[in-house]
Formats: structure tokens, C-alpha cells, sequence
């Protein structure tokens, strides 16, 4: 049952106006401004190359956060959902996954080519890879939070990213530094902190988006 | 515990506080006025010169700030657990007084970080941190302002509280990774490492932040409750 609902939702993401490919060009539309911004010095935008494409990848994730449950919300599909045997934390970790892989996991893969575009060295950009690999589920997790409390506000999509933003600031620093640890030929533990961080935020987002969804959905 | 839970009912709360407000906004003004008057008499700092004295505003200031996110987290804990209307205002009373404590603590910061640090604003750990907390009151702020129904926003606004509060120590120690702020210098294992003539005053304006925090907290708690009141009352006239 799980898995119809997570299927649903990954061929809703991925069909005709689902939002997966649309945050995949925002993705690249926004990496490719910052050096038409900065200018074309290599060395300058291999140092800022980690920072910038995690934004943008955070940003582009945040983007396609209404898909969450909104849609689901506003024509009434959720209601139904949470009618089901399914518990809401279970809808929402199968949610939250089809997100991450409709959006965190295209990221991820595109990212080698533009931090390859950005001068990062080899073994920098595959860092940069891993650390959006293993840090993006916790943007789709955190996100699930703030995409279930703004459900029943109108314009809810303004008030989301001021709610996810300063939460999702580990991750960001973590990843950035990552591979800003693989330039300089340091090796810190950004990339465990940055798991554990993960691993923390997934785990426990379900129950508190959940609790978002039921709050919206009594009354 | 259970002088607290008496004091849980909105007009028993409404009874005591107008006992005691007088006398928090008295021992406010008195601890204040003694930590600043303090502070402003004691001596310049041997590296710092003057400029030491804006610790008596800055430090409280931070302090206050986060102690308020903490009561503002175990008011929505309250809330959600026990539905209990009271915490629900005291909750939403606490978050307007912490942004602008720590906008006082940050404004205050960059005074200081001008002369000692020779800029007005660097991306460091504790600045960085304060900001992020800045954010999440706004955050909390503009949840509650933009969900109409009363009952939903509180419940919606304790959620994104308590999320904040388990994310705020990691987001201090993820942006810990660098910093130029001065180690911890007063809750230290080996006792203060701060001479007393700066001691006594950044005591005392602490708990005079502290009291002036409970006691505009108070007022505000007050104010939304006899709002609330008005509110209903004027319904009443229409139904």
C-alpha cells in the first residue's frame, strides 16, 4: 500500500505538470547565473562552487515542496489518504521519499556536470556529489515539516522557505565544507556530521510532518 | 508543578499577575538601573578600553534571547501536550520579545565588533547562529499571523517551536565549525574567568533583562487574554 502511494506520487512528480523536471532546470538555470554574476575566473568559482550549487539545490528542492501534500490537500486525495489503514507518519516518510527521489536524486546526479563547469578537481566534485547524496533527503525531510504546517495558508509557498531555511543551515554548512575540505587537502568529518544530520532529520520529520498534516486536516 | 498549573487558568492568571506585575516591573527597573549604573563605573578593560561596557548590554541581551526561545518551546510543549489555551497565549507572547531581544543582541554585537574587531559584521559562528534564530521567531511569528483559525495557528506554531528547538543546538554547533567570537568566559568548569568589577554589573543587568523580559512577557500575556475577552464578548453581541 505504501508502495502504490509512493508509486502515485513518483508518476504525478514525473508526468505532464509534475514539478521534478522543472526543479531540475531551476537547478541549472540558477547555476549557470552566478558566474554571468561573479565573472569567469575558475579558481574563484572552484572556491565557491560548494556553497553556490548547494543553495541552488536547496533552493530548487524548497521550490517543488508544495507538491507535498498541497495538491493532495486541495483536491482532497489526502483526506482519503489519511481515511486509509496507512498512518500519516507512514504517508509521510513515503511522501517525503517519493520528494527526495524526484527531486534531491536528479540533483545529485546533474550535479558532477556543473561542478565540473565550475572548475571543481575530480575528487571534489564526486565529494560534492556524495554530500548532496546524503544530505538532500534531509531537505525533502525538513521540508515535509514546513509543507505540512503551511497547508491551510493561502500563499503558503511565501511563508515555507523562511520556515525550512534557517533549519536546513547544517546542512548546507556541512556539505559546503565537505568539499571545501577536499580543496584545501584537509579531511574533517563534515560528511559524518553531515549523515548524521541526515539521518536525524529523516528519521524524525515524518512524525512531526504528520503531526502538521493531522492539525490541518481536523476541523 | 503544581502552583503552575493553578496558575493555568486565564482568570486565576489574570488575578495574580495583576498582584505581581507591579513589583517585576520594580525589580526590574532596580536591577537594571544598578547593573548599568555598575557598569558604567567600572573601570576600562586593559585591551578594550571603554568599549568593555557595551558587554552589559550586549551579553544580557543574547542571553535573554535565548532563554525566551526556551520558555517559548516549553510553552508550546504545554500547548500541544495539554491543549491549554493559557500556554498557547504564552507561547505567542514570547515571540515578539525574543526577535527583538536578539535584535538587540545583535545590533548591540556589531557596536562592539566595530572597534574590536575592526567591522561591523563578520560571518562568524555566534553572529551567524543569532541570525539563524532571528529567523526562526520570524518564522514562528509570520506562522501564527498567517493562519486565521486561532486553535490551528497555536498548534501549527508549537510544532514549528518545538522543531526549532531541537534544530537550534545543531545549527550552534554546525556554524561552531569556525569562529572568531571569544571563547566561553562566565559558565566555565574552573569558576568565571572575569574579574569581579565586570562581574557584579553583567549580573545584575542580566537579571534586569531577565526580569524586564518576564515582566514585558507578562504584559503582553495580559494583553492578548483581555483581547481575546473583548473579542468574544463583541461576538456575543452579534450572535
Amino acid at each position: 500500500m505504501i508502495g502504490a502511494l509512493l508509486w502515485r506520487d513518483l508518476r504525478l512528480a514525473t508526468r505532464a505538470g509534475g514539478s521534478a523536471a522543472l526543479a531540475l532546470a531551476f537547478f541549472a538555470a540558477v547555476a549557470t547565473l552566478v558566474p554571468l554574476g561573479i565573472g569567469a575566473d575558475l579558481k574563484l568559482l572552484a572556491r565557491v562552487a560548494a556553497g553556490v550549487l548547494w543553495v541552488a539545490a536547496v533552493l530548487a528542492a524548497l521550490l517543488s515542496l508544495d507538491r507535498l501534500f498541497q495538491a493532495d490537500f486541495d483536491d482532497g486525495s489526502l483526506d482519503l489518504i489519511a481515511l486509509s489503514p496507512l498512518q500519516l507518519e507512514t504517508v509521510s516518510a513515503a511522501k517525503i521519499a517519493a520528494h527526495w527521489l524526484t527531486t534531491g536524486l536528479p540533483l545529485t546526479v546533474l550535479s558532477p556536470l556543473l561542478g565540473t563547469m565550475f572548475g571543481l578537481p575530480v575528487a571534489a566534485t564526486w565529494t560534492l556529489a556524495l554530500s548532496l547524496l546524503i544530505g538532500t533527503p534531509a531537505v525533502s525531510a525538513l521540508g515535509a515539516i514546513g509543507a505540512g504546517l503551511t497547508l491551510s495558508i493561502r500563499r503558503g509557498g511565501l511563508i515555507l522557505p523562511l520556515l525550512v531555511l534557517p533549519l536546513l543551515a547544517p546542512a548546507v554548512i556541512f556539505g559546503a565544507a565537505a568539499v571545501q575540505a577536499i580543496l584545501d587537502g584537509l579531511s574533517d568529518g563534515a560528511l559524518l556530521f553531515l549523515a548524521a544530520f541526515s539521518v536525524a532529520a529523516t528519521l524524525l520529520s515524518p512524525f512531526a510532518a504528520a503531526a502538521a498534516v493531522r492539525l490541518n486536516l481536523a476541523g | 508543578m503544581a502552583s503552575m498549573f493553578a496558575l493555568a487558568n486565564p482568570k486565576r492568571f489574570m488575578d495574580a499577575s495583576a498582584q505581581f506585575l507591579p513589583w517585576l516591573v520594580g525589580a526590574a527597573a532596580l536591577a537594571l538601573a544598578a547593573g548599568f549604573v555598575l557598569g558604567f563605573l567600572a573601570p576600562p578593560d586593559y585591551q578594550q578600553g571603554d568599549t568593555v561596557k557595551i558587554m552589559f548590554l550586549h551579553v544580557p541581551a543574547a542571553w535573554t534571547a535565548m532563554m525566551a526561545y526556551g520558555l517559548m518551546a516549553l510553552t508550546s510543549l504545554f500547548s500541544l501536550v495539554w491543549r491549554h489555551p493559557l500556554a498557547d497565549v504564552a507561547a505567542k507572547s514570547a515571540a515578539p520579545l525574543g526577535a527583538i531581544f536578539t535584535v538587540l543582541g545583535l545590533v548591540t554585537g556589531s557596536l562592539w565588533g566595530r572597534p574590536m574587531w575592526g567591522t561591523y559584521w563578520v560571518w562568524d559562528a555566534r553572529l551567524t547562529s543569532f541570525l539563524l534564530l532571528l529567523f526562526l521567531y520570524l518564522g514562528y511569528i509570520a506562522l501564527w499571523n498567517a493562519i486565521e483559525d486561532e486553535v490551528r495557528a497555536a498548534r501549527a506554531a508549537s510544532i514549528l517551536a518545538l522543531v526549532g528547538a531541537v534544530n537550534l543546538p545543531i545549527i550552534e554547533f554546525s556554524v561552531n565549525w569556525h569562529t572568531l567570537h571569544q571563547g566561553e568566559s562566565i559558565m566555565r568548569a574552573d569558576g568565571p574567568q572575569i574579574s569581579t568589577v565586570f562581574l557584579w554589573p553583567l549580573g545584575l543587568s542580566a537579571l534586569g533583562y531577565t526580569l524586564l523580559f518576564l515582566a514585558l512577557w507578562t504584559v503582553r500575556i495580559r494583553t492578548e487574554i483581555m483581547q481575546r475577552r473583548a473579542r468574544s464578548l463583541m461576538l456575543g453581541d452579534h450572535a
